[in-house]
């Protein structure tokens, strides 16, 4: 396979990307090509990266202010024009301060607005818990008509915003603020609803989204050091979750870990859960952030510090043997 | 004076009577809905509705349209008459069964043909319709937008967020309407929270204000009017109504703004406002 090729994960010290940054890129290159495209921030277009947008469209990008309500809003308003918009803001504003807005406004009447939340996770770093998103996931996942990705480095990302701009209906995309390493193999296509196996094995499933599939990765040879052959699994689309290669993955390990830099409750692990338990009932491990807010530090010391790391996939692997 | 013709005026007023008819009708067979909201602005649906916005019920996806959002989606029976007297609905509306996907208790677009966003939760359609009538500018095709607010609504604090990010965008397609009736659900809008002086407020926030008689469909159209000779800025119409205009033991009385209609009480408003229609009872 060629998957086979990546099969070693993330090389240390190749080059790393915020998948925000690849997100400013991918917004500008659908401007060009796409006219009905608009983009909408509230106040933080610089760190958001819409900011290269706003710079080469001027008239189709809107400052709302901080004013994440009407953010939701007026891009709502802007889809039923027959527009694209893309609003943008942290994922805890996106997901949380306007929640009822993305309830009620773009998810119920199923309008075609693409919510590219950026500054998800513990990974924000030094703002610490206000601005760490650990609970968007679950909160996007449970909306009737949302599509929820969650791109895991810099290709993913570029490709599945693209993909949303033409996908019609809601859209949650979470990115991130911290460089992740390239995960996905030469020549990979997004598609919407397809996870990848980017590591075949047959004795775990470490199933990851996010920065989680480089860590999985990375635990993956940790793993096979030690005799254990574990499949890697990126599931980049949370919902509609890819069923098929997930039963499939689990059928096959008979033991699954999911990893995510999120709350360990209602993310994908969560979603994992709930698929498996239906469908091909087997031991789960998940790794995240335990039911805890986070805090300031550095990005790299808080992954560590919640057990977001290769080591600690590792030892749910262990903790799960003889069963 | 209106420019419109005595035939008209008329005309307005009589398909207003028809729209609190319907509406009573309606939420007497569903048992349940706000007849007091869907009353106060029966008169202002029938302007909007009745001739002043450019729709068109066989093309309802007709490009440079006008576009209404309901903000104050609880007053969806009112919406659902009007939109039976646009030809978007059947004129017998009221002979659907009650559980008729047409006749959700709150707006959704997917249901019922005309409506044009799905709305329900109080606050957010200002900024629906700042967005709509942002998409009609960059279309450039003359579309303008219109949003029904309630008074008790003022209170959400997107409205004003929507407020200040209209008038700062400088879009004079868009009409904002307060059905400004002064009951909310637990009491006078001031008892309850003070939003007062709206007019004051509405200008502060770069807004165009026209205060008007809320209940005079001539009036409503002349402020319309006013309205759109104004560019560069939003307008907003503060529509002084009274809730549950038409009926008398419904008028002014905070307890019908949700509430089911006994067939007897039915039968007593449907009488006075047949009288009202025919020049019975009117002022």
């Amino acid at each position: 396979m060629t998957h086979e090729l990546n099969a070693r994960g993330p090389a240390a010290g190749s080059p790393k990307t915020a998948t925000r940054e690849a997100y400013g890129k991918a917004l500008v290159e659908l401007g060009r090509a796409r006219p009905d495209v608009v983009v909408l921030d509230a106040d933080l277009s610089k760190s958001t990266m819409t900011a290269r947008f706003a710079r080469e469209f001027p008239d189709r990008f809107y400052n709302v202010g901080i004013a994440e309500q009407n953010l939701m809003g007026t891009a709502a308003g802007l889809a039923l024009g027959g527009l694209t918009p893309f609003a943008s803001t942290f994922a805890v504003f996106a997901a949380g301060r306007a929640y009822d807005q993305v309830r009620q406004s773009i998810a119920y009447p199923g309008l075609n607005v693409k919510i590219c939340a950026t500054h998800a996770g513990i990974t924000v770093g030094a703002d610490g818990a206000t601005h760490q998103a650990i609970e968007d996931i679950a909160l996007m996942r449970v909306l009737p008509n949302m599509t929820v990705i969650v791109p895991a480095d810099d290709v993913e990302t570029e490709q599945a915003v693209k993909t949303a701009a033409s996908h019609e209906g809601p859209v949650y995309i979470r990115l991130g603020r911290h460089p992740v390493p390239r995960v996905t193999p030469e020549g990979y296509e997004f598609e919407v609803g397809k996870a990848t196996v980017l590591r075949q094995g047959d004795d775990v499933a470490l199933v990851a989204c996010g920065i989680g599939v480089s860590i999985a990765l990375s635990a993956a040879e940790m793993l096979a050091a030690r005799g254990i052959r574990a499949a890697v699994l990126n599931v980049s689309t949370i919902k509609p979750l890819d069923a098929r290669t997930i039963v499939s993955a689990a059928e096959r390990c008979g033991r699954v870990v999911t990893i995510e830099e999120h709350s360990t409750i209602g993310g994908l692990g969560g979603a994992v859960c709930e698929l498996l338990s239906e469908r091909r009932p087997v031991a789960v491990r998940r790794v995240g952030v335990p039911d805890v807010f986070g805090q300031s530090g550095p990005p790299d010391e808080l992954l560590r510090f919640y057990g977001l790391t290769p080591e600690n996939v590792v030892s749910a692997v262990e903790e799960m043997e003889g069963r | 004076m209106t420019g419109l013709s005595a035939g008209d005026l008329e005309r307005l007023k009589t398909i207003a009577a028809r729209i609190r008819r319907k509406s009573l009708v309606l939420i007497f067979n569903r048992g349940s809905g706000h007849p007091g909201g869907s009353l106060s602005c029966a008169d202002i649906l029938a302007v909007l509705y009745g001739g002043y916005m450019y729709v068109d019920p066989a093309r309802p996806d007709m490009r440079g349209r006008d576009h209404f959002v309901l903000c104050k989606g609880h007053a969806s029976m009112a919406l659902y008459a009007a939109l039976s007297e646009a030809g978007f609905l059947p004129d017998d509306i009221t002979s659907l069964p009650p559980d008729h996907q047409y006749l959700q208790g709150h707006p959704d677009r997917w249901k019922t043909p005309g409506v044009e966003m799905s709305t329900g939760s109080l606050g957010q359609g200002l900024s629906v319709a700042l967005g709509m009538a942002l998409a009609a500018r960059l279309d450039g095709c003359g579309g303008r937008v219109f949003a029904l607010l309630g008074d008790g609504e003022l209170d959400e604090g997107q409205v004003w967020e929507a407020a200040m990010a209209a008038a700062n965008y400088r879009v004079d397609n868009l009409v904002a309407i307060v059905d400004r009736n002064g009951l909310q659900i637990m009491g006078r809008t001031g008892e309850v929270m003070e939003t007062e002086p709206l007019s004051a407020k509405w200008s502060a926030f770069g807004w165009n204000v026209v205060e008007v008689d809320g209940n005079d469909p001539g009036a409503v159209w002349e402020a319309l009017d006013l309205a759109r000779s104004v560019t560069g800025r939003p307008s907003v119409l503060l529509a002084k109504t009274v809730k549950g205009k038409g009926v008398s033991f419904m008028e002014g009385r905070p307890e019908w703004h949700a509430k089911a209609i006994s067939a007897s009480e039915l039968e007593r408003a449907l009488a006075e406002l047949e009288s009202r229609e025919k020049g019975g009872g009117c002022e």
